[in-house]
């Protein structure tokens, strides 16, 4: 290009300038749209949900609720508790297959192990909403009566008033969700499990530790800051979750009872139930459950996202 | 060479290892070895290699008796469960018997964390067998599902397909044209956002204040629930729509479009893209762009021209993924798009059904209440072409992560 003239090289150079600009504002624009979306989300639900809020103004519509508080703490008791519930159950298996995955399965195959595990995140919501209310409720049937006829001592199994024949409870929608979860947490714990540096665990195996030992001695301590934190993001993602709950629980009031049907509610349920037909008043109570439930899950998140720096800061300092 | 000790350790975990010696006081450890022969002192205190099979068939023997005697009618997976449990306890007390406490405590967590392996099993296997035995029959009996909409589909359509055994009315094509409708505008709206905002992270932002902002929020989007994202659209619109149409109820009911679902489905799909993206563009290595300045090209040039085509086989996965993720999402459709039993191929105006709302309608609402049967047929056809889709996006995604990744040859 020995030929071109000064005047049209010196053009080609502004235009490339002036493309920088542009480009850099585009970049810019759009890191500047999340910032503005997330402000707008809060905004939005803040000023929609004002009219529930506010005690002067709440309607009828939530039942016998008298204000939005005494409406929307059931919900939140529920979500919370069946949350919790999902939790206690994935968390032990889905440390289990981490670690099968990580220490003890065959080398060739744990990487496709790991896809098999990844495949239960790709299943759509919908699809594990449907398994549980029209597969799952059934066969936990006869489990509930056994657990109410031998442990029904216990608040938990009472089957106030009656012990449910749907299967439809609070219980079954917690073992959906606890599947819906494992895979988040699964991925999360695996990815840390691999980063234990291997010479300690030689270090451990060389001091005749046996297996487990050598886990318990190099891989949990390593681990134990990056596995509460994937418990908390699973914890989130389980808060909101929607159609598992939504599909299988026939829901009610809040109470102790797991083997109850007719009972508990959860905020996500409630509004997927109710919101394609409400309007006014109404729509503006459950986007005030939303709101709530946006709230605890910012919370939850919020603290997983600083357990995980607050170690990394740690870890920093030590090494 | 460490790998080689390591593999070796692992693969054989009772065999090569010396027994934990240093625990025993050092005279039990002479006696025995000058009272035993070589081939005794090798395998004193190892059990037997037979043992699992005793104590496998052992306990499946028990649990069966237990089963059939204790509870009214024979369960499999109660028999699963108390075989699972016998065999562990089993395995234990025997190995505590013939090995020692370190071995037996071992082997128990061995057998635990292989349990939960096929725990996990058991959900996927049987999700994904009632979902295809339940479709496919369905699907392969009534091609017509596929072309067909609810349009003009009434109960007693329903009552005669399930007490006279008259063919399947209705389809799922309405589902289908407006996930696809949905998805796609959804995916306009978050790539370029999602692409331009990892552009800035990685290559203009230099960790200042704003760049770190958006990160922080990135992570904050990507816990918001789903519903939530579905209420945050429709309350924003419902705003929009107030301030500049009216308050009129036709006016607020022209909110539940096709695009309104689209915006709530951006929410939860742009921090995944920026995610992936990001992470791509941070493994291109510097070296290359710095290649690129030194030559005089200028910086939008570079990344347009060695950042991306480098990164691309990632991010065009990670994008792919991310459309996988909102394709199957239904909460934040049934709060913003309505329920329609037509085919609607506009976006912007009249109520739209996505695939996922109309598996849930039809299992919730069936459209005879007295005779759910074609309902629930439907619905399990249409979540096998939603799995077949969500899945061949994920196997896509896979794809073209492998054989399009940049050579790396010299």
């Amino acid at each position: 290009m020995t030929s071109t003239s000064p005047r049209t090289k010196n053009t080609a150079r502004t235009t490339s300038a002036v493309g920088d600009k542009v480009f850099f504002g585009l970049s810019w624009t759009g890191g500047a749209i999340i910032l503005v979306v997330l402000a707008f989300v809060a905004a939005f639900l803040l000023i929609r949900s004002l009219p529930a809020i506010m005690p002067e103004t709440f309607g009828p519509g939530a039942g016998e609720a008298i204000d939005f508080w005494s409406y929307v703490w059931p919900l939140m008791a529920g979500t919370v508790l069946v949350s919790v519930i999902a939790l206690l159950l994935a968390t032990p298996v889905a440390i289990g297959i981490s670690l099968f995955i990580s220490h003890y399965a065959p080398r060739r195959f744990a990487n496709s192990i790991g896809y098999l595990i990844d495949l239960l995140a790709a299943i759509p919501s919908v699809v594990y909403g449907a398994w549980g209310m029209l597969v799952l409720a059934p066969a936990m049937v006869p489990i509930y009566h056994w657990l109410h006829n031998n442990l029904g001592f216990i608040p938990l199994f009472a089957g106030d008033p009656s012990v449910t024949n749907t299967g439809r409870t609070i219980l079954t929608s917690g073992v959906v969700l606890a599947v819906m979860v494992l895979p988040i947490m699964t991925a999360l714990c695996r990815e840390i499990f691999l980063q234990v540096p291997h010479l300690q665990e030689e270090a451990a195996l060389g001091l005749g530790a046996t297996r487990w030992e050598m886990i318990k001695m190099t891989v949990f301590p390593f681990a134990r800051a990056g596995v509460i934190s994937s418990i908390m993001l699973a914890l989130g993602r389980a808060l909101g979750e929607t159609m598992a709950v939504t599909m299988v629980l026939s829901a009610g009031g809040f109470s102790w009872s797991l083997v109850t049907s007719g009972a508990n509610g959860t905020i996500p349920a409630e509004i997927a139930l109710n919101f394609p037909e409400a309007f006014g008043q109404r729509q503006s109570e459950l986007i005030a459950a939303g709101l709530m439930l946006f709230v605890i899950t910012l919370i939850v998140n919020v603290i997983a996202r600083a357990i995980v720096n607050s170690h990394a800061k740690k870890a920093e300092g030590l090494s | 060479m460490t790998s080689q000790i390591r593999s070796r350790a692992k693969s054989n975990p009772q065999g090569s290892q010396q027994d934990p010696d240093g625990r025993k006081k050092p005279e039990d450890m002479t006696t025995q070895t000058h009272k035993k022969s070589r081939l005794d002192s090798l395998t004193a205190n190892r059990k037997p290699t037979w043992t699992w099979m005793a104590a496998a068939a052992g306990s499946a023997i028990l649990a069966l008796l237990i089963t059939l005697l204790a509870f009214e009618s024979f369960s499999v997976v109660g028999f699963a469960i108390l075989a699972g449990i016998f065999y562990v306890v089993s395995m234990y007390v025997i190995s505590r018997m013939l090995e020692d406490r370190l071995k037996a405590t071992d082997e128990f967590w061995r057998h635990l964390v292989w349990t939960s392996f096929f725990i996990a099993l058991v959900p996927l296997i049987s999700v994904l067998w009632s979902v295809i035995s339940q479709g496919l029959p369905t699907l392969l009996a009534n091609p017509g599902l596929l072309t067909a909409d609810m349009g003009g589909v009434v109960g007693s359509d329903d009552i005669a397909t399930q007490s006279e055994g008259e063919p399947l009315q209705g389809g799922i094509l309405h589902g289908l044209v407006g996930t696809l409708m949905i998805t796609l505008l959804a995916s306009v709206i978050s790539i370029p956002v999602g692409l331009f905002a990892s552009i800035y992270l990685t290559e203009y932002g230099n960790r200042n204040m704003f760049s770190r902002g958006i990160r922080f929020f990135v992570d904050v989007m990507t816990g918001i629930p789903s519903i939530v994202a579905g209420l945050f659209a429709f309350a924003g619109l419902t705003l929009f729509v107030e301030l500049t149409i009216g308050t009129s109820p036709q006016a607020l009911q022209s909110v539940k479009t096709g695009v309104t679902a689209a915006i709530a489905l951006s929410v939860l799909m742009i921090p995944v893209v920026v995610r992936s993206t990001e992470e791509m563009l941070q493994v291109v290595s510097n070296e290359l762009r710095e290649a690129s300045y030194a030559l005089g090209v200028r910086k939008w040039r570079t990344i347009m021209k060695v950042v991306l085509p480098t990164a691309m086989s990632g991010i065009a996965s990670g994008i792919t993924l991310a459309i996988a993720r909102v394709a199957g999402e239904t909460a934040p459709i049934l709060v913003t798009a309505g329920y329609v039993a037509t085919t609607n191929w506009n976006p912007f105006s009249e109520w739209m059904t996505a695939l996922p709302v109309f598996i849930y309608r039809q299992l919730i609402n069936p459209t005879a209440p007295a005779a759910g049967d074609p309902s629930t047929a439907r619905a399990w056809a249409g979540a096998l072409v939603l799995i077949v889709i969500v899945m061949g996006l994920n196997l896509g995604a896979r794809a073209i992560a492998k054989y399009f990744a940049p050579k790396t040859g010299k």
